[in-house]
């Protein structure tokens, strides 16, 4: 129903690979200035272990601030690739196929990306791998499995092999296509090497098929469990406003609430500079779109869920933080724009399909949709801290540095930045999936009924 | 009456074993602050400069907090020292990944700066903020190097620390096995005390002072309601008269 352009092999091949064959003046100009942040945050980094976490702006009692909510923001973003992959591909939904890999592959990134933000948030950085590895080393000592800090780079590091695994295992037909359509260059070594002796029989689309429905069943349970294992950070703690057992669900929703609206973000912004307007088209979007309203209301319960909750056991101290939250300067605005931005804005819009089906409204609503959701996860966190807590006087606000700002702009570098530079070795949108995609659309003529030419077997 | 106070294999419900507890005395209390200065001098705590107080990373292993109680002019003054309360079902302990905070068989909670990376997950779990984390590298002016005590480690920045109770005292007097009586082993805190608002002891000894004490029918414990079940006992007289 979906593909109602008819494009040939030869056509796709050429117009996926193009950017993997040339170079785009566009391309250089945006990795360079990309890359510059990436290193100026680098360098903030390196300050920062120099100095000493006294060049942030966190206090006492305020021990998490602008790395922690950033960890849960890009873990959140993560949760479109298994959204997008595993459960549309299980589903069926035909109009998965030009984004599937653009979004695992954006989940991959966005989990290093995450990853980063704990170690440079530890005191000690370079002592952490101590915790993350359970292994006791030379201490005699194993991480202490009571942890949620233990529990996260469990989940983070299983997410990311599976989702590494998912993207190669999609990614191998497209890598023997690069490999012959580059026979006696400098890249030929490398595809053949990475395309593991690919040649299009039977038997190995058989078992690449396997493989992909496989991985995204077991990636499945990890959908549940990454942002649930990451809301447990807050849940499991004694501290008011983040000891609250709606978080698993509520963290996971908005995970892909974000998550969903970042791969729009990221359709739209492909299209227009990767010209492919033959594979994502306003169907596409929309479907997102619709997928997202969907979402977004389940968040929004769950978010409404969690402010009921503290009204209907009116705890002195889920109070205070609430009237942090939505009485004080800063957090009052900074309350009133997330909630504006994540849901007031978009979602009405979402429900006209003039908007749906209009690539330049679907960017501008989907950023928003992130500027809010980082800004939900920033008042998750630090208003807890922040609160004026029972018999102890050292509250007191919480401002960002410069350096925490400049590492947090630097991770929203980082992605697009490692995502320009997969597109140069790798096509952004598998080329067999929309071969697939073309030949379940041929018809033949039966008398006066139209069959499909080909039936796929699962 | 002494008791036998000596590092035990055994668990924690042993009655040979110590279980170091603390109960301070609110109506004795004047808030001189003279507990503060000396745990400062005993456990190498860096000096609170200006700056430490503008930053609000003050680092005060017990600390006075100050309120105010009634209206102009019939205002009084109230004070808290608060310190770590060795809870013995500390929010602190179960959150550290790597042990770095972990209940010893003597009721403590122990801190080990070697194996703290940093997370700072303990510090914000604990509702009474005892626990301080180190922004900078701490520094002592050349001429005050030579006073740093001896028997306690000097934290480098990065990680955690809080009151020990002066556990290297308690390691002092208890290393070769002998008695202790009750009252010869002091944190510097209740020490320097001069109204003798601190008491510390070992209350599996029912002959101790800090036994005696913390059933007294003044007592309460901070935010008991949490279920940390602090060592710490505080005693207050509620006021009657307004």
């Amino acid at each position: 129903m979906y593909y109602r352009r008819t494009l040939t092999d030869a056509q796709i091949n050429r117009e996926l690979l193009h950017v993997v064959f040339t170079t785009p003046m566009w391309w250089i100009v945006l990795v360079v200035s990309l890359g510059l942040v990436v290193a100026v945050a680098v360098a903030a980094v390196g300050y920062m272990f120099n100095q000493g976490l006294g060049v942030t702006g966190l206090r006492q009692p305020v021990f998490w601030g602008f790395f922690i909510t950033n960890f849960v923001f890009w873990v959140g973003i993560s949760h479109a690739g298994v959204m997008i992959s595993a459960i549309l591909r299980l589903s069926q939904a035909e109009w998965r196929r030009p984004m599937v890999r653009a979004a695992e592959i954006m989940t991959v990134f966005s989990l290093m990306a995450a990853l980063t933000m704990p170690l440079v948030h530890a005191g000690r950085a370079w002592r952490i791998f101590y915790w993350i590895f359970p292994y006791d080393w030379s201490r005699g000592i194993w991480p202490d499995t009571r942890s949620p800090l233990i529990w996260d780079p469990v989940a983070i590091f299983t997410y990311l092999i599976s989702s590494s695994l998912f993207v190669y295992t999609a990614l191998i037909p497209d890598l023997a296509v690069i490999r012959d359509r580059s026979k006696g260059t400098w890249r030929y070594p490398m595809y053949a090497i990475l395309s593991l002796g690919w040649h299009g029989s039977p038997h190995q689309w058989k078992l690449q098929g396997i493989a992909g429905i496989l991985l995204s069943a077991l990636i499945l349970p990890v959908f549940v469990s990454v942002h649930s294992i990451v809301s447990w950070d807050f849940g499991v703690s004694l501290v008011p406003s983040w000891h609250v057992t709606v978080f698993a669900p509520y963290f996971v929703i908005g995970a892909v609430h974000s998550g969903v609206s970042a791969v729009v973000t990221l359709m739209v912004i492909m299209r227009k500079l990767y010209h492919l307007e033959n594979y994502i088209w306003e169907e596409h979007i929309d479907a997102l779109a619709r997928l997202l309203i969907v979402v977004a209301t389940g968040w929004f319960f769950l978010f409404w869920l969690d402010f009921v909750f503290a009204l209907w056991t009116r705890e002195e101290q889920e109070m205070v933080v609430w009237n942090l939250r939505l009485f004080e300067a800063p957090w009052g605005w900074l309350f009133l724009t997330f909630f504006i931005t994540s849901y007031v804005i978009p979602v009405p819009l979402w429900l006209f399909k003039r908007v749906r089906r209009s690539f330049t409204w679907m960017l501008w609503t989907s950023l928003l949709v992130n500027v809010g959701m980082w800004l939900e996860r920033f008042l998750i966190i630090v208003p807890g801290l922040v609160r004026k807590g029972p018999l102890v006087f050292d509250y007191g606000s919480y401002r960002p540095s410069i350096i925490e700002i400049t590492i947090v702009v630097g991770t929203l570098a980082l992605v697009p930045f490692l995502l320009l530079l997969f597109s140069k070795f790798f096509p952004l949108i598998p080329l067999w999936e929309e071969k697939e995609g073309q030949k379940l659309i041929d018809h033949i003529q039966l008398g006066n009924v139209k069959v499909p030419a080909l039936v796929k077997e699962h | 009456m002494a008791t036998q106070a000596k590092p035990s294999t055994h668990g924690a419900g042993d009655r040979d074993t110590p279980k170091w507890e603390m109960v301070v005395d609110l109506d004795r209390c004047t808030g001189c602050q003279a507990c503060v200065i000396a745990c400062q001098a005993e456990n190498n705590i860096p000096i609170n400069e200006e700056s430490a107080f503008h930053e609000a990373r003050v680092i005060q292993w017990i600390r006075i907090e100050r309120y105010w109680e009634g209206e102009f002019p019939d205002v009084k003054a109230r004070f808290l020292p608060l310190l770590c309360q060795q809870c013995d079902n500390a929010p602190c302990e179960s959150v550290c990944p790597v042990y770095a905070t972990y209940h010893n068989n003597e009721g403590l909670n122990v801190q080990v700066y070697n194996r703290c990376v940093g997370t700072r997950y303990c510090g914000n779990n604990c509702p009474y903020h005892a626990r301080l984390f180190n922004y900078w590298e701490p520094t002592w002016p050349e001429d005050l190097r030579n006073q740093l005590n001896p028997d306690v480690t000097v934290r480098t920045r990065g990680v955690m620390e809080k009151c020990t109770f002066c556990i290297q005292r308690i390691r002092r007097a208890t290393r070769g096995g002998e008695a202790v009586a009750d009252g010869d082993l002091q944190p510097a805190c209740a020490q320097a005390c001069p109204t003798s608002a601190l008491v510390f002891g070992n209350a599996n000894d029912a002959g101790a002072r800090v036994s005696k004490l913390k059933n007294d029918k003044r007592r309460f414990r901070v935010m008991e309601e949490l279920g940390t079940d602090p060592s710490v006992t505080y005693l207050k007289q509620v006021d009657t008269d307004g």
